[in-house]
């Protein structure tokens, strides 16, 4: 029976080895199976990331505001220094109008704790109103570091579990591809930049993200809507993917013989981990509304800057902000966002499947980026997130969506003086995803073999080549001329405005696409029989 | 096609390491930096006849002429980048970013000499074996440490020497040899193999009778001393070629470097230290140079306590009385397969026994071993052991705390690929005759084999010598960065790296003992 079995298995391994025979360049990384690769891959990646954090961060050496990392460390400054109660009140020892905590209460933890950490080594950096701007060359590593060691405890483990869950689900994957995934997925170059360079903690909020839907991928529930909570109470941005969180579990729920048990259970454990987290400020409503009014800046406007979303793009044309007062603006952009995320989520609520779960996620983040309120350019590595679990399916829409996520956040790493790790990780990017005998190397089915001349196609494909080199050249032009004195962001709104086309087309496709999920899963079914 | 592709993959390795080394520019340089700003400087203002009589920087030219060159050569784009960068007063100690960033391109670009040297070393090899030298050194964590942030052209001059040997290993003798000549005026310190080729090709190219091999022997001549006279010429043309010898032979430096290569005289001085510690315990009188050694300046008295002065030329009868194996060797069986490891072994003799041995120079033969790391399982359980305690042993070179994630990182990574790539090789089923002969169907079998564990058995694993040992890195390394200074704070400064260079010195001395043994017992 047992020898039965593994000759089974050798046959199996025969027909992959067949498949592979010439996809041998890879082959001695992943022999060993999911973990050497993974630490392999890992290692480099982390290396990838100490190199770039050797460049300047934000606001570096720019009194008197800085820029994200002298808020971070103001943040540590604030929270070690002060009890938790008056950590998001304005008072004369905490100036909220400099760098005042505006993230829930998980990151002001982690200020905490990484405040302790610095203290540890370099007291001063984290001293009472004396560290104000603090920059010392001590002071930047500490720094760097615990955004290193936050990315290397909670964003790489977890995307080894999304990994070991995907790809075990999936038996036909090859191991190159699973190396390849993972790959991409660490090797993220617009998460780097920003985590890395720019300086900020997305990694930890976007990395229980992730262990929150392979929880899901792998049936845990509860653990999923535990870690999805606490990814809440680190980033309020992650409520970009509560929809598909939602409607996923929603979906799943109502088709159990008790849906209203088990819904109760999911509510009584996201209410219990909010508990947990906020508990602090539970005591008084006023504690609560204060913190609460602190994430939510109304009074920053409907958008900011140069991102590519709906609102920025088309004040070109209307003007939002003159038109109507902030409280319509508000009821405006959520009936739009709503309205945006409602079919991926009716999607999932009538047939939750964890490849429309990764759509819906996809979906409803993307609904959030181009028509929420006060959308900040940094907010594309949510929808970039799902993009990247998806990579495997998506391959060159992925790459596509990297592109431009990357280029629409140019003008802000140019200002951090972030140019060189742009167009090197940019390049690093495109040669992975273009791997010798990976699979950008080569897209399987890339044409099908119909000798009509397809006119809507081949337009497709001139659009789309001659956007990309406009984009390559803007590059080029941004850096070296001045725009017009007449229009000093030209050139900011011109990367506005194709981001957003590129965008809004992206959201547009994978829409389509989860739907379609919905006429094809008997098929699908079939096809993985095969 | 098969080539062409082949060097698309090659090209790609190299891009990814790119991509790295760009990332990396920011980082810590030493003074070498400065050196060569100067030397770009020097040879872009100076004329000819003044490059190595120039005193206007500490770091005056001691390098052979074709390398001064190379930085004329470089100099004329660095004036266009930026005039500051080679004028010779007001560029001292020049650290713009134009300047870093300029010196720092070049060495990357330059690189692409090594590229090519590889890509002719592997282009008749099968695929797996290719893909693990192109990962050996093209993604070499030593030369990123010593070329890309300690900043030198080391990738440059191996290159060099890589096309030599895969001329060599064509039996193309004659080119071979030119190439070898041109390397030696690029950097005089690969001289120490000079030896070696001039044995080798002696008798593999020249002995061939009477007549046929005097001619050869006059051409070969006649190669080497045009490349000579192209480097020394014009020196010699200016009547400045005793200053030419005076730069680039400084024997005024002592035995050792500041920091210890680790090599033999490590534990010759330990030796001493114990001798006279307990020659002074039982009475006698003895004089101990005050810190002859942790200073790293030694003058001219004896810096030992008790055993003899070591004088350069002892160092030279030492190297060239270990080399005499290889000699006998390459004299009665010359092999061109044998010549990367006769080379080799060549340079750890001059790293072991040579004077004022850099701890760089261990490049020069842990580069050259990785050709035939992939040869047998032997060699590659050998090049496990020797790369990882070369590359520790320079560790000490970037010793500011921004740079220690990244030599750690860079370390863990090249070990990680190394156990993949060796155990992929070496399982017990890919027994190294069967797999050139059957390469499809093995590639098959052995993926089959190696999923049981009966198969690992006879694979590439390291045995509970060499683990201890690799545990004992990282002790040493643990004492040295969190407990010396946690226990002892700033006493005994010196003790961190003396572990280091004494520690790996047993490393290197074992990959000596085993490289001439391999020597001795090959036929």
């Amino acid at each position: 029976m047992g020898k039965k079995k593994e000759k089974k298995k050798i046959n199996e391994k025969v027909d992959v080895e067949a498949v592979e025979i010439e996809d041998d360049t890879w082959w001695w990384l992943t022999h060993k199976g999911i973990g050497a690769t993974f630490l392999c891959i890992s290692v480099f990646a982390l290396l990838v990331r100490v190199a770039v954090s050797l460049h300047p961060y934000s606001g570096a050496g720019s009194p008197p505001k800085f820029g994200d990392y002298e808020a971070q460390r103001h943040w540590m400054e604030i929270t070690l220094n002060l009890p938790v109660l008056e950590w998001y009140r304005n008072s004369t020892s905490n100036d909220l109008s400099y760098w005042g905590l505006d993230y829930p209460p998980l990151t002001a933890y982690q200020s905490y704790f990484h405040g302790l950490f610095l203290r540890f080594f370099d007291p001063d950096s984290v001293s009472l109103f004396t560290s104000r701007g603090y920059e010392t060359y001590v002071g930047k590593l500490l720094m760097r570091w615990t955004v290193l060691s936050s990315d290397t405890l909670i964003f790489f483990p977890a995307i080894f579990y999304f990994a070991f869950v995907y790809h075990s689900s999936c038996h036909s994957s090859r191991k190159n591809d699973c190396a390849w995934h993972i790959a991409m997925l660490l090797l993220n170059p617009c998460l780097i930049l920003i985590d890395h360079g720019h300086f900020q903690y997305n990694c930890i909020s976007l990395g229980l993200t992730v262990a929150a839907i392979a929880a899901i991928l792998s049936q845990r529930e509860l653990l999923a809507s535990c870690l999805f909570t606490l990814a809440l109470s680190h980033k309020q941005m992650s409520v970009y993917y509560a929809p598909a969180f939602f409607s996923h579990l929603l979906g799943k729920c109502l088709r159990r013989k008790n849906p209203i048990h088990g819904v109760a259970k999911l509510g009584l454990t996201v209410l219990g981990t909010f508990t947990v987290v906020w508990w602090p400020y539970l005591h008084s409503t006023d504690a609560l509304l204060g913190v609460l009014s602190r994430l939510a800046p109304f009074e920053r406007g409907i958008y900011e800057d140069y991102v590519a979303n709906f609102w920025c793009t088309s004040s070109v044309i209307i003007k939002w902000k003159r038109l109507f007062s902030v409280h319509s603006l508000k009821f405006i952009s959520l009936t739009a966002t709503v309205l945006t995320c409602l079919p991926s989520m009716v999607q999932q609520v009538m047939a939750p499947s964890s490849r429309g779960f990764l759509y819906g996620l996809l979906n409803s983040s993307f609904a959030f980026y181009l028509f929420s309120f006060q959308v900040h350019e940094k907010s594309i590595l949510l929808p970039l997130l799902p993009a990247s679990l998806l990579a495997l399916e998506e391959r060159r829409p992925f790459k596509w969506l990297m592109f431009y996520g990357l280029f629409s956040m140019f003008p802000l790493l140019c200002r951090d003086k972030l140019v060189l790790p742009y167009f090197a990780l940019h390049a690093l990017f495109m040669l992975l995803y273009l791997a010798p005998c990976g699979h950008g190397a080569r897209p399987r089915n890339a044409r099908p073999n119909n000798t009509k001349f397809d006119y809507f196609d081949s337009f497709k494909t001139f659009m789309n080549g001659f956007i990309y080199l406009s984009s390559l050249i803007l590059h080029i032009v941004y850096l070296t001329m001045h725009p017009p004195e007449k229009f000093p962001y030209l050139f900011e709104a011109i990367i506005m405005l194709i981001c957003f086309y590129q965008f809004a087309v992206f959201a547009f496709y994978t829409n389509v696409k989860q739907w379609s999920l919905l006429d094809h899963s008997t098929t699908d079914e079939e096809k993985k029989l095969i | 096609m098969e080539s062409s592709s082949s060097t698309r993959q090659l090209l790609w390795f190299f891009a990814i390491a790119v991509c790295v080394k760009l990332l990396l520019i920011p980082a810590y340089h030493s003074t070498d930096f400065e050196v060569h700003r100067h030397w770009l400087a020097l040879t872009h203002s100076l004329p000819l006849s003044n490059w190595y009589a120039d005193e206007t920087s500490p770091w005056t030219l001691d390098y052979p002429p074709f390398f001064a060159c190379f930085e004329r050569f470089l100099s004329i784009f660095a004036h266009y980048i930026d005039p500051q960068i080679v004028d010779l007063h007001n560029g001292l100690n020049y650290r713009a970013n134009s300047a870093i960033y300029f010196l720092r391109i070049s060495v990357i670009l330059s690189d692409l000499w090594l590229l090519y040297g590889v890509c002719r070393l592997t282009k008749n090899a099968d695929v797996k074996r290719r893909n693990l030298i192109w990962v050996l050194i093209v993604w070499s964590p030593a030369l990123v440490m010593v070329d890309h942030l300690h900043f030198q052209y080391n990738g440059f001059l191996l290159g060099w020497l890589l096309l030599s040997i895969s001329f060599l290993q064509e039996g193309k003798d004659l080119m071979g040899g030119f190439l070898f000549a041109v390397l030696l005026c690029f950097k005089h310190l690969f001289a120490v193999a000079a030896p070696v080729y001039f044995v080798y090709l002696l008798r593999h190219y020249c002995w061939k009778g009477l007549f046929r091999g005097f001619s050869r022997l006059s051409v070969l001549g006649a190669v080497v001393v045009a490349v000579f006279a192209a480097a020394y010429g014009p020196f010699l043309y200016h009547g400045q070629i005793q200053q030419v010898f005076n730069r680039m032979f400084p024997f005024g430096r002592g035995l050792c470097h500041a920091y210890w290569a680790p090599n033999f005289w490590v534990f010759y001085i330990i030796l001493d230290k114990v001798f006279s510690f307990f020659l002074k315990k039982f009475g006698f009188s003895i004089q101990i140079p005050a810190a002859s050694f942790t200073g790293g300046l030694v003058g001219d008295s004896s810096p030992f306590a008790v055993l003899p002065k070591i004088s350069p030329s002892t160092t030279l009868i030492m190297v060239l009385l270990a080399l005499s194996p290889c000699f006998i060797k390459a004299w009665t069986n010359p092999q061109p397969r044998m010549v990367a490891r006769w080379i080799a072994y060549a340079y750890t003799c001059g790293f072991l026994f040579g004077w004022h041995v850099h701890e760089k120079a261990s490049l020069h033969f842990v580069i050259p071993l990785a050709i035939v790391a992939v040869q047998s399982l032997e060699d590659a359980k050998h090049y496990f052991m020797l790369s990882i305690v070369s590359c520790y042993s320079l560790f000490p070179l970037l010793y500011e705390g921004q740079e220690y994630p990244i030599k750690v990182l860079l370390l863990l990574l090249h070990s990680i690929l190394m156990w993949l790539g060796f155990s992929t090789k070496f399982t017990r089923a890919s027994a190294p005759n069967t797999m050139v002969t059957a390469k499809k169907k093995g590639a098959q079998s052995k993926s089959i084999e190696s999923s049981s564990p009966a198969a690992e058995k006879g694979g590439f694993t390291i045995g509970w010598v060499g683990k201890s040992y690799l545990l004992g890195l990282l002790l040493v390394e643990i004492w040295g960065q969190f407990l010396h200074p946690y226990l002892l704070g700033d006493k005994f400064p010196f003790v961190p790296l003396m572990l280091i260079s004494t520690y790996c010195a047993f490393g290197i001395m074992y990959s000596w003992i085993w490289q001439l043994r391999w020597i001795i017992s090959t036929t």
